[in-house]
């Protein structure tokens, strides 16, 4: 028969655990919604960029009329042999299956790529773990994303590859102190690279996190631009039903709204397309150079929010179901403690009673 | 009088949302002075400073702002800027020392010196201070 103490015990340190996780759910919570307002804070910028590019687009010749060569190296089009992939998963745990399923998704979009030469940058505690148990580190700066300008002119030209696949880049600890400077830099690096032709196509794996319910790991092209104002999509994972139902779940018993990332900056969709004849201070092909870069930033730039958010709401949801078979687990033990303890009381009446009647 | 819808916008938030009634724009090609129903028009900016004045009292406000494009329309001005930071925002003390480094490079010699990269950061620490300065 099971020891009442014990049992009385273990259900005492259930409840302290399910103390933890339903104050760690809370913290999420509040985290998350800071990070759904800062992913809608930058819609406004990232809109407008894009409609001024798509207006340029339509008045400039980003096409060569006779050679059909686009003027920006951005835009040009090799033969994929050198590719860089950036994975961004989450610094911490305790947040599910989150950056398991990136690096999971990552390491297919490896495979399928496979006999290429592969550099990753790896943003993220997690991922960064995870990728460097497999391949080599072959780091062409050691700057982080949060170093200063200066560092930038010190870094070397060339470099050896230490592996068909190699990591080129960590950036771990940048996800909680995210600024638009960060991601500015890491755009930089990449532009550089791609137009130093070391890179042919750069790919970005994140979460994607439109709401709470909304959510997709996607594998976004970001180089060459294919489209301005089109993501190119080339791997999109859902969300199972069942992890939206627990999602849900989660972010109602936490308060979270299910669609405030939704509405977006009405007046925002109209910058720049107004149909009127602007006055370009600058030539138009300069305007357009100008920006190019500066869209990238913002694409990585809104790759990264998303993805804090996307992690916090992975860490709600694993805490709301953390908590909730805590309670189902204390339940089951104050069950067995109960039976445990009529069992001791009828024993004792029967051994009385037995006794009484012996005498 | 007649004013202008102004929103100045970066990447983390709107900095300003406002009716003005006059502002001035760091172009690439030189400042702009910029009143309602002006032509549309749109520009690059420079490193330089944002003034504009609001409202009633004509409350003259500046930012820094470091990069960036705005959209002029008649009756709005939109401001998108890499980062755009009103005198209280700024630090002084950074916007010192990163003069005094980007001065250093510039004066040294050294050939491996980034001269656009350094002329840049100079820029944008002489603007700081100058908008911290005159508040």
């Amino acid at each position: 028969m099971p020891n009442i103490l014990d049992i009385r015990r273990r259900i005492r340190s259930v409840v302290n655990t399910r103390q933890i996780t339903k104050a760690m759910k809370v913290v999420s919570a509040a985290k998350l919604r800071r990070a759904q307002d800062r992913t809608l804070a930058a819609r406004p910028y990232a809109q407008m960029l894009t409609n001024v590019l798509k207006s340029l687009v339509a008045r400039t010749e980003i096409y060569d009329t006779e050679t059909g060569a686009p003027k920006h190296p951005l835009l040009a089009q090799r033969e994929e042999k050198n590719i860089l992939l950036i994975v961004v998963t989450g610094d911490k745990g305790l947040a599910g299956a989150f950056s398991a399923n990136i690096t999971k998704a990552a390491a297919r979009f490896l495979e399928s790529k496979a006999g290429r030469n592969i550099d990753i940058e790896a943003i993220g505690r997690k991922g960064r773990d995870f990728l460097r148990r497999r391949y080599p580190a072959a780091p062409i700066q050691t700057r982080s994303l949060a170093a200063t300008e200066e560092s930038l002119e010190t870094q070397p030209e060339s470099r050896e590859r230490a592996g068909e696949i190699q990591i080129t880049g960590e950036h771990v600890g940048v996800l909680g102190k995210l600024g638009f400077s960060q991601a500015r830099d890491l755009a930089q690096n990449v532009i550089r690279r791609y137009e130093r032709e070391e890179i042919d196509s750069v790919y970005l794996v994140f979460n994607e996190f439109k709401s709470v319910i909304a959510q997709r790991l996607v594998v976004e092209q970001i180089l060459p631009i294919e489209q301005v104002g089109e993501p190119a999509v080339r791997l999109a994972e859902e969300m199972s039903e069942e992890e939206k139902k627990r999602a849900k779940q989660a972010a109602v018993s936490a308060g979270v709204g299910l669609r405030s990332s939704e509405k977006s900056g009405d007046e925002a969709t109209q910058f720049g397309t107004s149909q009127v004849d602007y006055i370009y201070e600058q030539p138009p092909e300069e305007l357009f150079r100008a920006l190019l870069p500066k869209y990238v930033g913002i694409q990585i730039f809104r790759a990264l929010l998303e993805s804090v958010a996307a992690e916090h709401a992975a860490r709600m949801t694993a805490m709301d179901s953390a908590t909730s078979n805590a309670t189902d687990m204390i339940d089951s033990l104050t069950l067995v403690m109960n039976r445990a303890r009529q069992a001791k009381i009828t024993k004792e009446i029967i051994e009385i009673v037995s006794g009484a009647a012996a005498m | 009088m007649d004013t202008f819808q102004l929103e100045i916008v970066t990447p983390e938030k709107k900095v300003v949302d406002t009716a003005a009634t006059e502002i001035q724009i760091p172009g690439k090609n030189g400042y702009l002075g910029i009143l309602p129903g002006h032509a549309p028009l749109i520009t690059e900016l420079a490193v330089g400073e944002v003034a504009f004045r609001v409202g009633n009292n004509n409350e003259e406000q500046r930012l820094a702002v470091a990069w960036g494009f705005a959209e002029v329309l008649p009756d709005k001005v939109t401001i998108l800027a890499e980062t755009a930071e009103r005198p209280s925002e700024i630090d002084v003390d950074r916007a010192r020392k990163s003069k005094e480094r980007a001065e250093q490079r510039l004066t040294s010699g050294d050939s491996n010196v980034d001269v656009e990269r350094s002329l840049n950061a100079l820029q944008k620490a002489e603007t700081r201070l100058e908008v911290a300065g005159k508040s």
